[in-house]
């Protein structure tokens, strides 16, 4: 079990509602994938528009835990407004908070992300911030009162996998009570699988399920991925060294001499 | 008066966020609205007044990752 603001879950993929074929398959992979929590957005409404309502009883056929995004928010002040709106809306207090600094790498405006999660959660919310590997940083955002921290993988959507594999390691190692997230740029289910090896408690992802030839199965996929590097982590990974070692026993190999 | 909807400058008749809810044709159920950056919820939309000037956001769920 996962628990995520004291709330219990079993699945360790948390899986975003975005660039489906359509909203059936949507629905398919997100049954697939087996994840119990679902990122959605806000976006306006054109007059006399109905698309939010639409979208919203598809997600709600699902049964599943809503964590909205604070999604293409530039500042402090949209970032909060919007975590509001979506307090409002979907009458959570999770807030999946993203502060952007860039538009081509959408890399995170940590400064601005820091600053957002204070006001946010001296308001209530429970705050799941999307941030770099820096530690620094991953400590403001503990001190500011986030039991869940988000690095990045990877820039959104760019299906690299784990880019710094040490900086996330050294997260880990640094924040043993902290639950920690990899969300972005995953690709393939191996790289949730490494996450989950790491000791990440879970991973979050969208595109490389979304966009993938096949959603339904790879959303299968990265379930088994996740499953696997979960298992994996529990079972203790034995230690990377530099030189050979024999699987085969040594002793009474035929023709064995003893010399070197 | 004039106000901005979505971003979009308006000239509306309504004065207050219920009536510029109608006034706009807005049928669905599930949509948030903030006034100049703070939420106004559901249950104040009949009594918060509309100004000349006002930002308005409506905002729905949608797909998001």
């Amino acid at each position: 079990m996962i628990t995520f603001y004291g709330k219990e879950f079993s699945s360790r993929l948390l899986i975003g509602s975005a660039l489906y074929p359509s909203p059936a398959i949507m629905q398919q992979a997100i049954r697939a994938s087996g994840a119990e929590i679902v990122t959605v957005s806000l976006r306006r409404e054109s007059a006399g528009g109905k698309a939010g309502d639409a979208f919203w009883s598809l997600i709600r056929e699902l049964g599943v835990t809503v964590l909205p995004n604070t999604a293409g928010c530039r500042s402090v002040r949209e970032a909060v407004t919007t975590a509001k709106l979506a307090r409002e809306l979907f009458g959570t207090p999770w807030v999946k908070l993203e502060v952007i600094a860039d538009n081509d790498t959408l890399q995170p405006d940590v400064v601005g992300l820091v600053e957002a999660a204070s006001i946010l959660i001296k308001d209530g919310f429970e705050v799941f911030p999307y941030c770099t590997e820096d530690l620094g940083v991953a400590m403001r955002l503990v001190d500011a009162g986030c039991k869940v921290v988000m690095p990045w993988a990877a820039p959104i959507g760019s299906a690299r996998g784990i880019i710094q594999r040490d900086a996330l390691n050294l997260l880990r190692d640094r924040l043993p009570d902290i639950t920690l997230v990899v969300d972005a740029g995953l690709g393939a289910p191996s790289h949730a699988a490494e996450a989950l090896e790491l000791g990440y408690d879970a991973v979050l992802l969208n595109t490389a399920i979304a966009k993938a030839a096949d959603p339904v199965a790879m959303a299968a996929a990265f379930k088994a991925g996740v499953e696997a590097g979960r298992t994996a982590f529990e079972a203790g990974l034995m230690e990377a060294r530099d030189f050979a070692s024999p699987s085969t026993p040594v002793v009474g190999t035929p023709f064995w001499h003893a010399v070197s | 008066m004039r106000v901005i909807v979505n971003g979009e400058p308006h000239e509306i008749a309504s004065e207050s966020v219920a009536a510029l809810l109608r006034e706009l044709d807005y049928e669905g159920t599930h949509f948030a609205v903030a006034l100049n950056f703070d939420v106004v919820p559901k249950s104040r939309w009949l009594e918060t007044p509309l100004k000349t000037g006002d930002e308005i956001e409506i905002i729905t769920p949608r797909q998001g990752g």
